[in-house]
């Protein structure tokens, strides 16, 4: 059954074929060709769709139909959206710093582009599988705020500044409470390779395996990323309302885009890893050794496991940011640090003893 | 209640009114009846409109083409951008001058919709039509004479 749907097949044939074929420097070269090539194109269409999907899901939760002329209910208004904004001009305001002006969406994107490799899509459909998948992760996501940083401050511009330095105050406390609690699948899996934590789900998820204390760290997990990404409850960095979308006030065109396809592909990435991590990414539901129902699993390919947990993880971020209203900076911070921070240390505490004593199933 | 409890129960207490939240949201993303969007130029024959829309401001006449209005001229001075212009005259009335309107004029082009004039009429003579409809293609089309012709002022106004 396991070598079913097992995408290393196909690659390992691949990289057979081009070894054969050319020197390994050419092979490799076209490899990694290939691989940037599709990750490009995921990145264009899964942008594209979840702006739409946002954008319908928001109207449905407010009474709305949302984009409903482009296409057959309206599925192309985001492609239009997009063919607009390449169009555009490309505004600098005249005091800014050109090069940083310049260098800050690129910043966001490849960071977004560079946590996006390590993120296991299917059995063998894995770009990069280190052995500290985890820490990777989080260290090149983090770094996003460095774009958010740069984009305010060269904009010269008072909005833009005071956003970012929020985005930059946010990111560095949340960035703990999502440290802490992956850290509690860490404990329990013994690994922060991606691979081998989505290995250890195959009798049962994280979210299930680890008794409550794993479902309060999945529950801090999606409130600290959605901090950590921007996202509304949290999106003080942005806040149309009062700072007139703060970092990037000044910026049009597709360096605009840029920002605003980065702000979804990171949610994206964060969905996956929550997936990943909690929800046993591509790793169908298994429930402990009912041998027939996980054989009826286990025909569903992995690629649609991790896309459907994915999806559900998305929706519920997209289902708090249409539900509550945003957060002053002030308590944004005491939602941190007195309370997420205090109940994510007690709760590692006892996924220690948990994985000690090894009560976990 | 000590400090200590009282975190505890303000983390149940948040927890809770968040998931209340989600439940209402929740509620109207399943339920999908309600939809208030309205896809205006198809459904142009069957609007449906609401009595708050404000849509252009207007003089409401009874059948025996009387309006309310004295010419006191507040709706004017009330007015933040000048849209509307009180033209009033003299007229012998038993042998005593008193002071009509002669011409309401409204400039729609300027008009905010603030509802500044409607709200501080002292006798209730202006009123929000529902005709949003507004497209000409000449400006003067927008300045409007609200007072239809030969209409006067009804009995019933205490001056």
């Amino acid at each position: 059954m396991s070598f079913l749907y097992d995408f290393s097949i196909l690659t390992s044939r691949i990289d057979a074929w081009l070894n054969s074929s050319m020197s390994p420097f050419w092979a490799v070269t076209i490899e990694m060709t290939l691989i940037g090539l599709t990750f490009l194109l995921g990145y264009a269409v899964i942008g594209l769709a979840l702006v739409l999907a946002e954008r319908k899901i928001c109207g449905y939760f407010q009474c709305r139909l949302g984009p409903y002329r482009v296409g057959p209910w309206g599925i192309f208004q985001t492609i239009a959206d997009f063919i607009k904004l390449l169009f555009k001009e490309l505004i600098v305001t005249k005091n800014a710093d050109k090069f940083l002006f310049n260098l800050a969406p690129f910043i966001v994107i490849i960071t977004s582009f560079m946590a996006i490799a390590a993120i296991p899509f299917a059995k063998g459909l894995h770009a990069i599988d280190f052995d500290i998948g985890i820490l990777y992760v989080m260290a090149v996501s983090s770094m996003g705020v460095i774009g958010v940083l740069l984009a305010g401050w060269s904009s010269n511009n008072k909005y833009s500044l005071i956003g970012a330095i929020r985005s930059g105050a946010q990111i560095v406390s949340y960035e703990l409470s999502v440290g802490l609690s992956l850290l509690s699948v860490v404990i329990l899996s013994g690994s922060m390779q991606l691979s081998t934590i989505v290995e250890s789900q195959a009798d049962g998820w994280w979210l299930f395996k680890g008794h409550i204390p794993v479902m309060i760290s999945f529950v801090i997990f999606l409130i600290a990323s959605t901090a950590e990404i921007n996202r509304g409850p949290f999106d003080l960095a942005e806040a149309e309302s009062e700072l007139t979308a703060g970092f990037h006030t000044e910026y049009s065109g597709i360096k605009f885009a840029f920002f605003f396809l980065a702000e979804y592909m990171n949610m994206f990435i964060v969905s996956a890893l929550a997936a990943t991590v909690f929800l046993g990414g591509w790793m169908p539901l298994h429930i402990g050794h009912w041998a027939g129902f996980n054989k009826v699993m286990d025909f569903v390919p992995p690629i649609i496991w991790f896309i459907g947990k994915t999806s559900f993880v998305i929706f519920i971020i997209m289902w708090f940011k249409w539900t509550f209203p945003r957060l002053r900076i002030d308590q944004l911070l005491t939602l941190e640090w007195k309370f997420l921070l205090p109940i994510n240390l007690v709760n590692i505490l006892i996924i220690a003893l948990i994985a000690m004593l090894g009560l976990h199933f | 209640m000590s400090a200590f409890t009282q975190y505890f129960v303000d983390i149940f207490q948040g927890v809770k009114s968040l998931l209340t939240g989600m439940k209402v949201t929740g509620y109207y993303f399943t339920h999908r009846k309600e939809i208030v969007t309205q896809q205006y130029p198809e459904n142009r024959k069957k609007l449906q409109m609401y009595e708050r829309f404000k849509g252009e401001v207007f003089m409401p006449h009874n059948e025996k083409n009387e309006h309310k209005c004295t010419g006191c001229g507040i709706c004017e001075i009330n007015c933040p951008n000048g849209s509307i212009e009180v033209i009033s005259k003299f007229e012998t009335v038993d042998g005593k001058k008193k002071k009509v309107l002669d011409q309401h004029i409204y400039h729609l082009s300027m008009c905010t919709f603030c509802g500044l004039c409607v709200k501080t009429c002292p006798s209730d003579a202006l009123a929000f039509g529902q005709k949003f409809e507004h497209a000409v293609f000449d400006r003067k089309m927008l300045t409007k004479v609200l007072n239809q012709a030969g209409s006067v002022i009804s009995k019933e106004v205490k001056e």
